[in-house]
């Protein structure tokens, strides 16, 4: 029987991102006074992984590396090895390098044989100047794999992992799955099988699971995957390695794995879900106007069955939109990586707390606010954070502190990264928005302030470091946050610190909107962007260049009209008559002539792009009750069509 | 892309198979476009207006779940007269991985045609640019415009698609 092992890569580099993902963190929570076993034991279950994987798919790149790394960390569980902040530091950047290769295997580019090469003789370096003491007592306590001499030397591309044990001075090797490992020494070797086999009431079983990272979960009984009979074999490594058996093995004979309970869902299917329950929606709505024009006898029980069918389709929106919801934790876990080698980078002392990492937020939005995120992390070490002497000059404590916190409140997702530096520098905003020609009033608002450094090509750091400077970032980050229909604002005192505040939407596919109309059209502005809605008297209006212009709440909006953007005959043209309504975007306010006000209605967002192309204004179309698609306004794009002469004079 | 129906005709003529067109009408003339395209026929229904799109682009309709856009060829091609009644009727084609509509005056008929039916196409005296064309063929004593349908949906000049995400 032959098996097409390549359908396995995606699953396996999934994984061992993944399993990466997990020594990182790990390796930057290790106490180096006193290392906890457990999360060692889990760095090594994740390199043991790695590599047992590689070997099966001939990744011998990856199964390289991850053999002498998992050899380094062998001993430092053991307590052979005495970490070090330079071995954390050379697994880290061991990581690093995994990590380019997994994603040069994964994209299919060449290796960096060289690399790899120079990564081992420096880890090699690191163990044998370590071990040279104890190179007699060479414990390999991995789960049940058995080390052979170099005498032998043969690597078996078998799949059982229990060939021929008899003694250990036989070849009982394989790098077929990566469970023998060869090991360079020549001496007996003791196999501390991590419990599987010191005692007799340890029963391999035979295979449960011949899927990959068998060795999750060492507690487990010996899993035997496609083995020949697996008792009999194993009952002679069962003698062996109680023979062996040390104390180190009972040490760590019942670890309890860190699980991950997440179940990995085709995206795809879960869009498709997505898209029943918003035909689900649609129903619902649909029925729900046949129920408002029925006659009076059956619309009772219609009603009833209307406001069950609502509950039960809002329950069910809710249980399928949760499953495309990951914890924020995804996008916070890597940056206390991040901010440590930035901070080392330019010798300051940064301490980095997070908040509330497990707000859960739409998978698609967490991809989107990596970037934003680590900028504005980045931009808090380098400009926010001051240096130790500085900062302990300034009666503050000598290592800086920067905050992630997410939390829920209603429909968003509030973000916020704040730091105890300096805070912003308004006099040297104020200048460098001079200098780039930026019009800047005297008696601007510090809110307003903050806002220039959004502004492209606007940086104030006084050089330009590899870490930020360029002044290319936050118009980006602004842009990205605005894409995914978020929001972001600047608290900042002087001397106290900097706080971003990000606020997204908990998800992309379904909107509060507003339903208006103009002329025989429906349109839906999404309702997040709306103050409030009015029917100007003709007090309130003031023409401006023949622009009309809105006087109220004590400031000047200009007016969009809608029918006139969107095209639309026979929709009123008077603005008395009409209805504005008050939308504030990120970049103006502005007022949005509409014929009247239909109703709030939550929406679900239809792409335009999927069978026809972006349409300029509509952020996207959704399906009302009657069956008919109506466009969702792009609040920010309108925003750009407001006459910016209106918008200018606003100011006067 | 483009040219799979060519592709097809090739191997048609190799084989001498026959290949299944509907034909359509457009104002005076009968048109046909390859059959497998088509995902379904339904009637002419208002349809949701997009703001600054061409004449031609009547606007999008809700086709269970989907917002589809639809165009009317008359307009386009200046043939016949571009008017709505209980007559009007919409292709539905699935045409590269997307769904588009074509508003036609009728439908006529399934006909089957093999490579050799098809004569290549005069470079004037039809409203369409020839590169949409596959050929003409006489079917009962007419004449038949053969479409090669998606060339034309996926033209610049009907501008259906953002060029950057044709494929999509």
């Amino acid at each position: 029987m032959s098996i097409d092992i390549e359908q396995f890569h995606q699953v396996f580099f999934d994984e061992s991102e993944e399993h990466l993902d997990t020594m990182e963190q790990l390796l930057m929570e290790i106490d180096l006074e006193s290392p906890d076993t457990e999360s060692l034991n889990s760095i090594f279950r994740a390199a043991h992984s790695i590599k047992g994987g590689s070997g099966i798919f001939g990744f011998d790149g990856l199964g390289g590396l991850t053999h002498v790394m998992e050899n380094l960390l062998d001993k430092a569980r053991n307590g052979q090895q005495v970490l070090t902040a330079e071995i954390i530091n050379q697994l880290l950047s061991t990581t690093d390098l995994l990590k380019n290769i997994l994603n040069d295997y994964r994209s299919g580019q060449p290796i960096n044989q060289k690399e790899i090469d120079q990564a081992i003789n420096l880890l090699e370096e690191t163990i044998d100047a370590d071990s040279a003491s104890s190179e007699l007592e060479v414990n390999n306590d991995g789960f049940g794999f058995f080390d052979s001499p170099t005498t032998s030397g043969q690597h078996t591309e078998a799949f059982g992992f229990f060939d021929g044990t008899d003694s250990a001075k036989e070849t009982n090797d394989s790098a077929g799955f990566g469970f023998f490992d060869a090991e360079e020494k020549a001496e007996p070797v003791k196999d501390n099988g991590f419990g599987f086999f010191d005692t007799e009431t340890v029963k391999p079983a035979p295979s449960e699971d011949a899927g990959f990272g068998f060795f999750d979960e060492p507690t487990d009984t010996a899993k035997t995957p496609r083995q020949p009979s697996p008792q009999q074999k194993v009952d002679t490594n069962n003698k062996q390695a109680r023979s062996a058996s040390t104390p180190a093995a009972t040490q760590v004979k019942k670890p309890t794995t860190v699980e991950n309970k997440s179940i990995r869902v085709d995206t795809a299917k879960v869009d498709l879900l997505v898209n029943l329950i918003g035909e689900l929606v649609i129903t619902q709505s649909m029925l729900n106007v046949l129920g408002n024009s029925e006659t009076p006898l059956a619309k009772d029980k219609l009603e009833q069955g209307l406001l069950e069918l609502e509950r039960n389709t809002r329950e069910l929106q809710e249980a399928v939109m949760s499953m495309r919801m990951l914890p924020i934790s995804f996008v916070f876990n890597r940056f206390p990586r991040l901010v440590r080698d930035l901070a080392d980078k330019l010798g300051k002392k940064v301490e980095l707390k997070i908040e509330g990492g497990n707000t859960e937020i739409d998978k698609g939005l967490i991809e989107k606010l990596v970037d934003p995120l680590t900028h504005l992390v980045r931009n808090s070490i380098d400009h926010g954070i001051e240096m130790p002497d500085t900062r302990t000059a300034n009666e503050k404590s000598e290592s800086g502190v920067i905050t992630l916190a997410a939390s829920q409140r209603g429909g968003n997702i509030v973000i916020s990264i704040i730091d105890d530096g300096a805070g912003l520098n308004k006099s040297k905003i104020l200048d460098k928005a001079r200098q780039n020609n930026i019009p800047v009033s005297d008696n601007i608002s510090d809110e307003e302030v903050w806002q220039l450094i959004f502004a492209p090509g606007f940086s104030t750091a006084e050089e330009v470091t590899d870490i930020s400077g360029r002044g290319v970032g936050m118009d980006v980050v602004r842009r990205n946050i605005e894409s995914i229909g978020g929001r972001i604002s600047i608290e900042s005192t002087p001397g106290l610190g900097t706080n971003f505040n990000i606020s997204v939407p908990l998800t992309l596919a379904i909107v509060d909107g507003m339903c208006v109309a103009s002329g025989d059209q429906v349109f839906v502005v999404p309702l997040v962007a709306i103050i409030e809605s009015i029917q100007p008297s003709q007090e309130q209006l003031r023409i401006i260049s023949n622009e009309p212009l809105l006087w109220v709440r004590d400031k000047y909006w200009p007016i969009l009209n809608l029918s006139k953007r969107m095209d639309i005959d026979g929709a009123i043209q008077s603005p008395t008559e009409a209805i504005i309504i008050l939308i504030e975007s990120s970049k103006k306010r502005f007022g949005l002539m509409v014929d009247r006000l239909l109703g709030q209605q939550q929406v679900v967002i239809k792409s335009l792009e999927q069978h026809y192309k972006r349409v300029p204004g509509a952020a996207g179309a959704t399906i009302m009750g009657d069956g008919h698609v109506a466009i969702i306004l792009d609040v920010e794009s309108l925003a750009d069509d407001v006459s910016t002469e209106a918008t200018e004079k606003k100011h006067e | 892309m483009n040219n799979t129906l060519d592709k097809n005709m090739q191997t048609d003529s190799s084989s001498q198979t026959e290949q299944e067109f509907l034909s359509f009408v457009l104002g005076e003339e009968q048109y046909a476009l390859d059959i497998m395209a088509v995902k379904e026929i339904r009637g002419y229904e208002p349809v949701t207006k997009i703001a600054n799109a061409p004449p031609f682009i009547k606007g999008v309709l809700n086709l269970r779940g989907d917002i589809v856009p639809i165009v009317d060829l008359r307009i386009k091609f200046n043939v016949g007269e571009a008017s709505y009644d209980e007559f009007t009727i919409v292709i539905m084609l699935n045409v590269c991985n997307r769904i588009v509509g074509i508003v036609v005056d009728a439908v006529s008929d399934v006909i089957k045609l093999s490579s050799d039916d098809i004569k290549p196409p005069p470079e004037f005296g039809v409203a369409f640019d020839t590169k949409f064309l596959h050929g003409l063929a006489e079917v009962q004593d007419s004449m038949v415009i053969i479409v090669n349908i998606e060339s034309l949906i996926s033209s610049d000049s009907l501008a259906l698609f953002d060029s950057s995400n044709q494929e999509g």
